[in-house]
């Protein structure tokens, strides 16, 4: 075959070119593969935000919702509840919640956008067991060092009444905070951050 | 000019098949006329059974997938309805389940074979990557086949393996979502876990194999002594310590076969869960995601890992970790600097690192198992480093050691 005249150059540039335009072919026809692997519809809206109504939420108590499966704790909490959250400080494993364990305008030590409320995932962080919500203290089969809070009857894991973790458990982490905001004083909708302002 | 159509000049109906296919070419290129070394031993058996479980995973995959149901919510009664229902349904699941034990027994064998008498040197590299990648599909092909029956240990196992993708910076968590197809491991998962453990990655693992077998063919077959029989060849150009793979190989692996069969058959007969090994015991309940197992861990095969996994505090240390305890092997061929191929003529040190390795993988295997506790955990972390080193010191003990002579002629 004879090479005499070729245009090597041009011949340089339409390989080139050819190259880059089938890539974006390539790329273009890939995309539906992948995209279609994403949550399908019917996921996200079995995933989407819930909405609760605490209004009958009296200080104290502890009120189940269910967001993507699992049960998310909302607890109104007492001024005797809140105090304790200093007083258990020392027997915590990460008090400032350093850990990306929740939303950063719950990154507090209420660990919530109100300090009374408090709305958390309900599933230990060493295997996802549900822990049991023990508010009350001193408690003689949870040790001296009790301030109230939730403990994991799979492992033994402890946390706080904001769901901070106590040292020497299982469980490596606090408990999750879900992405939340309030509609209003007694409407919280789990699963959407705030818009911001 | 290229390619000969029938270059041995067959006749009549093979003639006629020969002109138009190699057929006669590839029987004597790659059974007839292939020579390996006389002096196989024991440790060849591996290859060619693990052909033959592989053979066995298809073949009763196919015909399991005839009755299983991808589903969550019918995935784990259609399982059921298989051991009681299907006829010899019991014996099909057993021989698929053991097998996938039976698989990862002999390609352990199989790698440590390579590992012993350098198989993966010079010109066999390609081989040995070619064998790395069968063994990592392996793994995803045994992770997504284990979830399958949808199972406690299926759920929760699937769980913990793909919340290992949750540790990547940044993208970590949306890769999570995209991977389950789904906020949590759900009937997506699973749908998708068994497209990919019956299609896609049957696909490749055969294709890999048909790769490393025309690699293998390509450089022709190590031996015990890591000599190179090709240097020597008679008159006819057959090497003088090569001998035709059919008859004498193909025999000497029915006899393989035939030991295999019987233990394996054993196995799946008297004990198909091994006593909780083969198949675990939280597994013969349903999935819950409500409850966690009291203590969840994986498969015997996947142990070693998880071990060196668990033995960093650090999450995505110990990912980083778990992978690269992994990819390191790809890179063996280039860490040994020895002047010979085979461990019966490197030095001590080769031996004596070389058996170490063999009983710390056994011991992490162990540990993996096991619950942890503060010393398990300490002797995972020494298990994890020796594991590594065994691979890093490699370039500097097998460069500075002292070998043996080697023979010019293989020995018997």
């Amino acid at each position: 075959m004879s090479t005499a005249g070729v245009d090597e150059s041009k011949r340089r540039f339409l390989t080139l070119t050819g190259v880059a335009v089938g890539g974006v072919g390539a790329v273009a026809a890939a995309t539906p593969f992948l995209a279609s692997m994403a949550p399908s519809e019917r996921a996200k809206a079995l995933g989407a935000p819930v909405t609760v109504d605490i209004s009958k939420l009296e200080p104290g108590q502890l009120l189940i919702a269910t967001w993507r499966g699992s049960p998310v704790w909302i607890v109104r909490r007492t001024e005797e509840m809140l105090a304790t959250l200093d007083d258990v400080t020392p027997q915590l494993s990460d008090p400032e919640s350093a850990a990306e364990q929740q939303p950063e305008y719950a990154e507090n030590q209420y660990r919530s956008l109100r300090p009374e409320v408090l709305v958390m995932v309900g599933r230990c962080t060493h295997l996802g067991c549900s822990p049991t919500f023990r508010p009350e203290y001193p408690a003689e089969d949870l040790g001296k060092n009790w301030y109230g809070g939730f403990f994991c009857p799979c492992h033994g894991s402890k946390f706080d009444l904001a769901g901070r973790v106590y040292k020497g458990v299982p469980a490596p982490l606090n408990m999750p905070v879900p992405p939340h905001h309030y509609l209003d004083d007694n409407t919280v909708v789990v699963g959407e951050d705030p818009e911001i302002a | 000019m290229g390619i000969q159509a029938n270059p041995h000049g067959t006749t009549g109906f093979l003639g006629w098949i020969d002109d138009r296919f190699p057929l006669t070419k590839i029987w004597k290129d790659h059974v007839a006329e292939y020579y390996a070394p006389k002096n196989f031993n024991f440790w060849y058996y591996f290859g060619s059974l693990a052909m033959l479980v592989l053979v066995n995973q298809l073949l009763t995959g196919i015909f399991l997938a005839m009755h299983y149901k991808p589903s969550a919510a019918e995935a784990f009664s259609s399982v059921e309805y298989i051991m009681r229902d299907v006829p010899f349904g019991d014996l099909l699941r057993y021989l698929h389940s053991t097998g996938a034990s039976a698989f990862f027994i002999v390609v352990y064998l199989h790698m440590y074979r390579g590992l012993i008498y350098g198989s993966y040197r010079k010109p066999r590299e390609l081989i040995w990557i070619f064998g790395c990648l069968i063994y990592l599909v392996l793994m995803a092909e045994a992770f997504a086949g284990y979830v399958l029956p949808w199972g406690q240990m299926s759920y929760w196992g699937a769980q913990v393996i793909i919340s290992l993708f949750g540790a990547i910076p940044v993208i970590g968590p949306d890769l999570v979502i995209w991977i389950q197809g789904d906020y949590v491991p759900s009937d997506a998962t699973l749908n998708r876990l068994f497209s990919l453990h019956v299609v896609a990655l049957p696909f490749v693992l055969v294709g890999l194999v048909v790769a490393h077998l025309m690699a293998l063919h390509e450089v022709g077959s190590n031996n015990p002594d890591g000599i190179d029989i090709k240097e020597n060849k008679d008159e006819n150009g057959v090497p003088r310590d090569g001998i035709a793979f059919h008859p004498y190989y193909t025999v000497k692996d029915l006899f393989g076969v035939s030991i295999f069969l019987t233990l394996f058959l054993g196995v799946v007969f008297f004990l198909p869960d091994a006593g909780g090994y083969f198949l675990e015991k939280p597994n013969f309940e349903e999935a819950n995601p409500a409850v966690t197992p009291e203590h969840i861990a994986p498969v015997w095969y996947f142990t070693p890992f998880y071990a060196m996994l668990r033995a960093v505090p650090d999450k995505l240390g110990g990912v980083i970790v778990m992978f690269a305890a992994v990819l390191i092997l790809f890179v063996l061929p280039w860490l040994d600097r020895s002047k010979v191929r085979s461990i019966r003529y490197k030095g001590w040190i080769s031996k004596v690192a070389m058996i170490t390795f063999a009983i710390n993988f056994v011991v992490l295997a162990w540990l993996g198992l096991e619950p942890p506790s503060d010393a398990k955990t300490l002797a995972a972390r020494v298990g994890t480093v020796i594991y590594f080193l065994f691979f890093l010191l490699m370039p500097i003990y097998t460069k500075m050691e002292s070998t043996k002579p080697v023979p010019a002629r293989v020995t018997s």
